[in-house]
Order: structure tokens, then sequence, then C-alpha cells
């Protein structure tokens, strides 16, 4: 368990020092074939960016602990296990957590129930007082700020869905979007007419008046999101926010939320257990267990190299076929060009069609249509015959 | 990775030393305590006189230091910028100017001049004006229905002659019951938001409400004179902890993340509290404002005593002349009222949860408060018809109904039919068993019962508990209250006794049947809400003053919770593990004692405790027909206005009722321990 642990810390520093691979050097790609349009975010292939590699959020040994004497447990030299901290009557809700989250980036933070994500995530803007650790948003310490310049950056600049929508019941949808803005004094007509903008974004144009319980769940969480909108924020947390959703509502609002984060580009942090659900939306995963990240990295790092069998277990029933890029397989090119091509940021999966037409290696076209290498079919066999 | 395999590490549970020894101990401890204390009992008289009356000479005066207490407060006490007696002044005046206004729209009408020689200028609301009002509130809040049901229930006032006194009633509880609101609110904020005014106000919530009423009208009526004020501030000190408590609760349960949402859009503490908290607890906020009216209603007949005058009044007045048929109406023109209140307040209760219908349209001021509009337009109408026609304006004599003659006729007839046998019951279970019982508890050593009960403590929750038990049951004797208290136990006890007997066996029936449980929840009910004094009316008709008829009409009252934690204990019981019990091939009978009745232990031991706490404050009222005990003793100092003796018998029942409070529930912690 031990060895598991320091890999994964290996690998975090590793991702704070180097973050991301240069385009280049061939390694992984990171682009994840999905509804939203093409090119919005970071591609390798092309190495357009959307995603800069500025730091908006920055979270630094934060520890939390529930429960008596928190502090003078992670004082000492050692790292308290959660059986020590146990022995003592507490509990560590969040262990050590360093990551970095970047502007225009979807963070998914992905762990079961109890692994402290809602914990962290109050932590990042919070909501919760961490025991120890430093949070730096846009380079400024929140833990050092004052609680009014606290109202002031939450007022203007986050944003939260929470995972049992939070609407207030004796308000309108139109309230309920409103109240962000009546909170900071913004007299009726202009919040009313910002909170109507942001409700037709969410496709509830027609629903202004109606109470919150006379709304299903999925149009609940778009009011939620509405609201979460309405005072535009910079960094959009959304914790478990499609969690109390049935399957059908939320790969429907999955795609919602892709569509909107393809117009608005926040960054964000996306609290889930899904892991499917995390693979079709993150440009990073952390995974978390017992307060720990066990493992951060783009979905495909983690498909391809689990740092311990926990994420392996996690990782296993995910088609790697449609995880793993073209790009993570290619070879370079040593001449011949075979007749077929295909997108370096393309799934395995969809190259594997390719072959059957008889061909041994595929040509593999960067966004530009350039050829940068090839890909062999019995690699992708390999890969496909892995799950 | 062997951490994840605990299944794998060897199961090595600690073994106890040699657990024959501790749990030998544990047996014997009891009959060697019960041994000891009888020996002790029977000859220690001779070794150890104190121990059996204790000494005069060592008697804590406490009742003096609290009478010298009052005068220094009334008298010197001073706050720097203003003293005690303005305090209480300020207050009353808060109370009075509402209250007067309220009385002259409800009852006197306006007055120009003083006292007797007053002129009536404008008449006060007739009551066909109350009557439509109060129908329109009912529509309001629950449409034709709820209309349908106050209006008979104010109909009934009109109709039996109560009318007058119902609406001076009316007028207190109307300022009464927002002052309550926004005071218990504001109370249950503050605990809420600064945990150290939490530490403090709880406990003193909790003394509030097992105090009995009696002890703080003595202070009550010393501060604030005889009168509707003090009527009123009573009220207020008894309705009050409920609200507090319920808000605290309120905000508690607010869900986190609602919480997390206000700090999330950055509320400000004022905005938190008044724009996130306080609209999304309305729902428990609501059942507290009905605890509040309730209560108020409970208390009516002793805010009485101090000078409320109305339906209160002529119940007590009724009590005296032991005139039944005039208590009784009386007495459930109170319920009428409470019934119409209560079902009023739990409508809006349930259409504040819901969301509202749309605003109405249109611009003009009736069509925006269709509701207010006509209420005025009542006022106006039956304003001008109660100038013209009289009858609209006051009821006329010669239509209203009297059932007095009718119930006191009933009574005679028992009485003159029954009288041999009721007498035969009465002196039967008086001399064989409240008498002996009497005698017993008055003759034991208090040092040896104060030394059983702590050990009790003890056993059940360790030293602290201990303590506090020893601790106040030798202040009860040290005060020189001991005499009294075992008149109060007994009573109690006995009154206890038999409200389980019957109870418990009814709530096992009722628990098993539906219909027979919705019929018994409809008798429950009714119950409580009649005012206790209702019970005794009867009761002292039929069997005149004295103990046994105490102890009738504490059972009468004191039964309600023995049933109805039955029925909710057993209705608890997980229904899996009866049908695991089925399974196994139990009895009915068996499923009832082996699994039912066990698991729903605790929630039966609570129960008793409430039922301990209904028959205390019970037994405070049946002071008024000749207990000798301490509720006679908090009874006499109210009609001399003595508040040191007044506050000492009173603190004298509140330590009874802790005590049996603390033991009983630390008893029924164990006991679920042991179960889960
Ligand atoms: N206020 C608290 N006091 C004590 N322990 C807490 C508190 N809040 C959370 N915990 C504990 O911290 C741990 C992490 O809880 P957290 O709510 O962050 O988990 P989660 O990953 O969000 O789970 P879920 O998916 O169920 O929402 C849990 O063991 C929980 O019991
Ligand atoms: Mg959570």
């Amino acid at each position: 368990m031990d060895g598991g642990q320091r890999a994964a810390l290996v690998r975090l520093d590793q991702e704070v020092e180097a973050p991301g691979p240069a385009p280049a050097s061939g390694g992984p790609g990171r682009f994840l074939e999905r509804a939203a349009p093409e090119g919005l975010r970071f591609d390798y292939a092309t190495g357009r960016t959307m995603a800069s590699h500025e730091p908006k959020l920055v979270c630094r040994g934060v520890w939390k602990i529930f429960g008596a004497g928190g502090k003078s447990l992670i004082g000492t030299a050692s790292r308290p296990t959660s059986a020590d901290l146990r022995a003592a009557g507490a509990v560590g809700a969040v262990r050590d957590v360093n990551i970095e989250v970047r502007e225009g980036e979807i963070f998914v933070i992905m762990g079961l129930s109890g692994s402290g994500k809602s914990t962290l995530v109050r932590c990042l803007s919070r909501l919760i007082e961490p025991t120890s650790g430093d949070i730096l948003f846009n380079g400024e310490n929140l833990l050092a700020a004052s609680e009014a310049r606290m109202i002031e950056i939450r007022r203007h600049q986050m944003g939260m869905v929470f995972q049992h929508f939070a609407l207030l019941p004796h308000l309108t949808v139109l309230a309920n979007v409103a109240f962000p803005l009546e909170i900071q004094g913004i007299e009726r007509a202009a919040r009313e007419e910002r909170a109507r903008r942001m409700i037709d974004l969410v496709g509830l144009a027609g629903k202004e008046t109606a109470f919150p319980r006379e709304l299903s769940g999925g149009q609940q969480q778009r009011v939620g999101i509405a609201r979460s909108l309405a005072v535009e924020p910079e960094l959009w947390f959304l914790d478990e926010p499609f969690s109390a959703l049935d399957p059908l509502i939320r790969r429907e609002m999955q795609d919602e939320f892709l569509r909107l984060q393809s117009v608005l580009k926040k960054t964000i942090v996306f609290i889930t257990h899904d892991f499917d659900e995390a693979i079709r939306l993150a440009d990073r995963i952390a995974i978390m267990k017992d307060g720990e990240i066990v493992q951060a990295g783009t979905p495909e790092d983690l498909v391809l190299n689990p740092a311990t069998p926990y994420v392996a277990e996690f990782t296993r029933s995910v088609a790697r076929a449609k995880v793993v890029k073209v790009a993570s397989l290619m070879r370079p090119l040593n001449g011949v060009l075979p007749p077929a091509s295909i997108r370096a940021a393309a799934p395995i999966a969809e190259a594997a069609p390719l072959f059957s037409a008889g061909n041994e290696a595929l040509a593999v076209l960067d966004g530009a249509g350039k050829p940068v290498g090839l890909i062999d079919r019995a690699a992708v066999v390999d890969v496909m015959m892995r799950g | 990775m062997s951490a994840s395999f605990p299944f794998l590490q060897p199961v090595s549970e600690p073994i106890p030393e040699n657990p024959s020894i501790a749990t030998a101990r544990a047996r014997w401890l009891w009959p060697a305590a019960l041994a000891a204390f009888v020996l002790f009992w029977q000859f220690g008289d001779g070794l150890a006189k104190w121990a059996f009356s204790y000494p005069r000479a060592f008697e804590i005066p406490a009742a003096r230091w609290i009478g010298k207490a009052t005068k220094w407060l009334l008298d010197e006490a001073s706050f720097g910028l203003f003293t005690f007696t303005d305090l209480t002044r300020f207050v009353a005046q808060i109370i009075d100017l509402p209250y007067r206004v309220a009385l002259g729209l409800l009852s006197t009408g306006l007055l120009s001049g003083q006292g007797s020689s007053a002129v009536q200028q404008v008449p006060p609301l007739s009551w066909l004006a109350v009557l439509a009002i109060v129908a329109l509130i009912g529509h309001h809040a629950g449409g034709v229905r709820l209309a349908a049901l106050v209006t008979a229930c104010f109909g009934f006032l009109v109709l039996f002659g109560q009318w007058t006194s119902a609406m001076v009633t009316l007028a207190s509880i109307v300022v009464a019951v927002p002052i309550g609101v926004v005071v218990g609110l504001l109370l249950g904020l503050a605990a809420w938001r600064w945990p150290v005014f939490e530490r403090v106000l709880v406990p003193v919530l909790d003394l509030m409400q097992t105090i009995p009423v009696f002890a703080y009208l003595v202070p009550v009526l010393v501060f604030f004179g005889f009168g509707p004020t003090s009527a009123i501030v009573a009220t207020l000190i008894y309705a009050l902890p409920p609200m507090a408590r319920v808000t605290i609760l309120a905000m508690r349960s607010v869900p986190s993340e609602i919480r997390d949402l206000g700090n999330m859009v950055g509320c400000s503490r004022r905005q938190m509290t008044w724009k996130i908290m306080v609209p999304s607890a309305k729902d428990s906020l609501m059942v507290g404002v009905n605890q509040v009216i309730m209560l108020s209603l409970n208390m009516v007949i002793i805010a009485s005593m101090i000078g409320a005058g109305g339906l209160g009044f002529d119940v007590l007045a009724a009590l005296r002349r032991l005139d039944i048929g005039a208590g009784l109406e009386a007495g459930l023109a109170i319920v009428a009222l409470a019934v119409a209140l209560d079902r009023l307040s739990q409508a809006y209760a349930e259409k504040a949860g819901k969301p509202a219908a749309g605003i109405p349209a249109g611009n003009g001021f009736v069509s925006r408060h269709p509701y207010l509009a006509a209420a005025l337009a009542i006022i106006v109408v039956t304003f001008i018809a109660g100038l013209a026609v009289p009858a609209l304006q006051s009821f006329p004599e010669a239509w209203q109904v009297s059932t007095g003659t009718f119930w006191s006729e009933v009574v005679r007839w028992i009485n003159i039919n029954f009288f041999d046998a009721l007498e035969a019951i009465r002196n039967v279970i008086l001399l064989n068993l409240l008498v002996p019982l009497k005698r017993l508890l008055a003759d034991l050593p208090w040092a040896g019962v104060v030394a059983l009960l702590a050990l009790a403590g003890y056993r059940l929750g360790g030293l602290r508990l201990a303590l506090l038990v020893g601790v106040l049951a030798f202040l009860i004797a040290a005060t020189g209250q001991w005499e009294k208290a075992t008149v109060t136990v007994y009573l109690c006890g006995v009154s206890v006794v038999f409200a389980c007997l019957i109870g418990v066996p009814l709530g096992i029936l009722a628990a098993e049947r539906d219909r027979l449980w919705r019929w018994l929840q409809l008798v429950i009910d009714t119950l409580q809400t009649l005012p206790s004094f209702v019970y005794l009316m009867p009761v002292v008709m039929l069997f005149r003053v004295g103990d046994f008829t105490a102890m009738i009409a504490v059972v009468a009252y004191a039964v309600v919770p023995a049933i109805r934690y039955t029925v909710l204990g057993l209705h608890r019981v997980d229904p899996r593990v009866v049908e695991a019990g089925r399974a196994m091939g139990c009895t009915p009978r068996q499923i009832l004692t082996k699994i039912k009745l066990k698991l729903a232990l605790p929630e039966i031991l609570l129960g008793l405790n409430q039922t301990i706490m209904f028959a205390l404050s019970m037994l405070v009222i049946t002071a008024l027909v000749g207990t000798r005990d301490l509720g006679q003793e908090v009874y006499i100092a109210l009609t001399k206005a003595d508040t040191g003796r007044g506050i000492v018998a009173g603190l004298s029942i509140a330590f009874i009722a802790i005590i049996a409070d603390r033991l009983i529930s630390a008893g029924a912690n164990r006991i679920r321990e042991r179960v889960s």
C-alpha cells in the first residue's frame, strides 16, 4: 500500500514540475473525442490550445481532519495514515492533497463515496477551513483572505453546483437564478434580465415562474447550473451535479454541460464518483481514496499507466480503445506512407475498422493533415484485445 | 497491502481479566444496598436521628434568601442607566399597548375616561364581524372546509354565551403569540449563531420547562402586579421555550448544501440568516408558532390566577363554586378556541410549505388584496348593521343556549344513584393503597433515600449522574421540603403506575390494530387539547377533594404519553426483525414479548419519562383540590405572593422531575446500547 502511495506522490510531483508533455515529443495525446466541437480545447496534434497552462487554482499540502486535535496530528514529521488518525478519534477527510487546476480545463476529482471529494472541493472554495495547507486562486492565498475578501471572491469569481441542487424552495426559478445577484444588491430589473438569459442558456425558458418542487430532477439541476453561472464565475465548482439524476438524464446533462463549456470556457473543478462520467468530461482526472489523491493525470494516462491496483480496478471496465489515442501508439515515419490514414487525436477504436481492408499500417496525420507517424495493426489489436 | 485484508488477520478479542468477579459484584450490589437501607431504616433511628428528619439548624434558608433578593431587585437593583423596576415597567409597556388595542377591538371598544367611569365611544367588533373575519381567514388559509370549521368553533362561543370572556382571552393570545414567536425566534437564532449563548440558553430552557408554572407565577406577580400584563408575561415564559428550541433545531436541519449555497453566493451574515436560513426553515418554524399558540392557550386558566380574566377566570371561578356546568362550558370554549387557532396555524404552516399561487394580476387595491378588502368591507357593513340592529352587535342573551344545568343534573343523578359504589371504590383504594404508601414514604430516612438515588445514578450513568442526582435530592431535604416532596412522589408514583398499567396494554393493543389506533388517537388528541382543569371538575364532583381525586385526574392526564410512546415504539420496530422472528417459527405471542417489546423498550421508557413529567405538571394543578404536597405549597405561596416560598417549592418539584428524567434516560440509553 505504501509503495502505491509513494508512486502516486512521485507522479504528482512530476505533474507539478513539468506540466504536460511537450507537444512535439510524441507523448500521449490528450484529446478526447466527444460531442464538443473539435479544436475547442487543447489538441495535441495541432498544438492549438484552449487550455493554457496557467494554473488558476493551486492546492498545496491541504489537509482536512475532522475531530479533535486535528492540527497537532499533522504537525509531526511523519504523515499520519488514516488508521493513525482513526486511532486518535479523528477522520482524515482530505490528506495532503496537491493539485493544480489550469485555466480553461475541466479537472475532474473522482473517488468512491466517502473518499473526501466533497470535503476537498469545499476546502478549495473555503466553505470549510482546511486544517493546513495553501490554496492559491489566481496566485492569491485564499486561506489568508479576510472574510470580506472571501465574500467578494465568491460573489464575483466562483460558482458552485450542488449534488442535491440546493434550490431555495420558497423562490421561483427566476428568483432562484437571480438570487446570487440579489445578494450582491443588483437591482431587480437588471438581475432578472440576466437571470432570464441564463435560464435560456440552460434551456429552461418558459419555466421562470415555476417553483423548484414543480420541476423534474434534471430541470432542477439546470436551475442550479443557471444560478451558478449568473455571476459569470471564473472558477466553476460542480459537486456531483448529475449523481442524483437517472442515467438517461445524466447522459443528456453531460452533453449539455459539454455544450455549455464549449461556449463558456470556464475553469472547472468537477466532482464525480462515476468513472465513465469522468472519462467523458475530463481533461484531467484526479483519483481520490481515503482522502488522498492516488493518481492525477489525463484519462489516457490513468488507463494506460495506473499507479496502483486501486486505480487499475477503476479503469479495468473502461474500453481502452475508446480512451487511448492513436498518437500514443504511433511509431516514427519510415519513408513508406500507407494509403489509409487516421488523425493522431482519434481513439484507437476508430482506427480498427480501417485495418479490415488488409492494411498492415496506417499513416497518422496531425490536425493540419500532415503525416507525423505510423501505427501498426499489431499495436492496435493488442490494445483492443486488452478490452 | 495487508491492511486491506483485515479478515486474514487472526481474530483476537481482548478477553476481560475475570468476568465472573465483576458480574458477581454487580449482582450483589443492589441486594446488599437494599438490605443495608432496610436495616438502617428499621434500627438506625436511635443512632442517627438527623438522617430521618433533617435537622432544622442546618436547613438552608433558601426561601428567605430568594425573598430578600426579590426585594433587592425591586427596591435597589440597577443596571447603571436604568433600574430593574424601570426594566419591568418597560416590558410591561411593550405588552400593555398592543394588549389594550386588541382588547379595544375585540371586547371593550374605544373608551374615553378611566376605570369604571369610562364611556364607550366606538363599539368593539361585533360578533358577526369577528365571525365573518375568522371565516375569511379560514378560507384564505385552507379553503371552504377550514372556514366552516373555524366558523363553527367561534359560533359555539357565541351560542353558548362565552363570547365576552372568549374575546378577552383571544385578545391576550393575539398579543402573546407574536411576541412569543419573535422573541423565541431571536433567541433561537442567537443560540444557533453563538454556541456560547446556546450553552447558556439550553439549560435555562430546560429548567423553564421543568419548573411548574405556578412557581414562576409568584415572581411575575411580584414584579408586574396583578393583571393581564402579568398574565401575558407568565404566558410568554411558558410558551416561549419551544419556539426557541424549534428555531435552533430548524436552523440545524437546514441542509448543509443550502448553507454552502449561501456562502458560495457571498451572503453576509445578515443575508445568510434572513435570506437563506429563515426562509428555508419556514416549515419547521411554523411548527414552533403552532406550539406557541397551543401553549398560550394551555396557560389561559393558570394565567387567570394572576389576573388574565376571560375564559380562564370563568373556569377557575366555576371550579371554586363546584359549578360543573359553567366550568365545563367555559372549558369547552377554551377547547373551541384552541381547535380553531390550531387548525388555522397548521393550515398556514402547510401553505408556507407550498409555493404561493401566482399573485393575481390587476392594479387596483381590491384585486391585489382581495381578502383584506373583503375584511374591511365586512367591518364597515357590520358596524353599520350593528348600529341599526343591536342584536347583530352583541348576541342577545335570549338566543343563547346553556347546558350548565344539564351537567349539574347529570352529576347530581350519578351522585344520588351511585354514591355508595363510588365511595366504596374510593375508600378501598385510599385505605389499602394510598394511605399506607404515603405513610411508608414519609417514614423513610431521607439520607438513605439520597444514598440509594445516588447509587442508582452511579450504576446507570457514572459519577457525574450520581453527583447530580445526589445533590438535587439532598437540596430538597436541606431546604426543608422533604416531607412535602414525599407526598408529591407518592402521588406521582401511584398515578404513574396506574397510568402505565392502563396505557401500556392499551398501546400494545392499539399498535396491532389500525382502526383501534385511529380512534384512540382521536381520543388522546382531544384529551391533550382539553385544558387540564377540565379533568378535575367531574372528578371532584364525584369523589370530592382529596388525594384520590387528585390521583384520578393525574392518571387521566398522564395516560396519554404512556399510550402514545408504546405505540410509537412498537411501530418503530424494524419489520425485517419481526419477519426474521416469524421465519424462525415464533408464535405471535413470542414475537410480541420476545422481539417487539424488547426492541421497543427504550421508547416505552421514554414514554414513562413523559408520563412522569405530565403527572408532575398535573399534580401542581391538583393542589387546588387539597393535596398536601409541594404543589399546595406553591399554591399557598402564590396566594400570599411569597416569592421565596413559591420558588423553593417549585424548584423542588423541578428537582424531582430532573432526577426522574435523568435516571430514566440513562436507563433507556443503557438498554438501547444493549439492544443494538
Ligand atoms: N462535518 C464532518 N464531520 C466529521 N466527519 C466528516 C464531516 N464531513 C465529512 N466527514 C467525513 O469525511 C469523509 C469524506 O466525506 P466527503 O463528504 O468529503 O466524501 P465524498 O467523497 O464527497 O462522498 P460522497 O460521494 O458520498 O459525497 C467521510 O468519511 C465523512 O464521514
Ligand atoms: Mg460528496
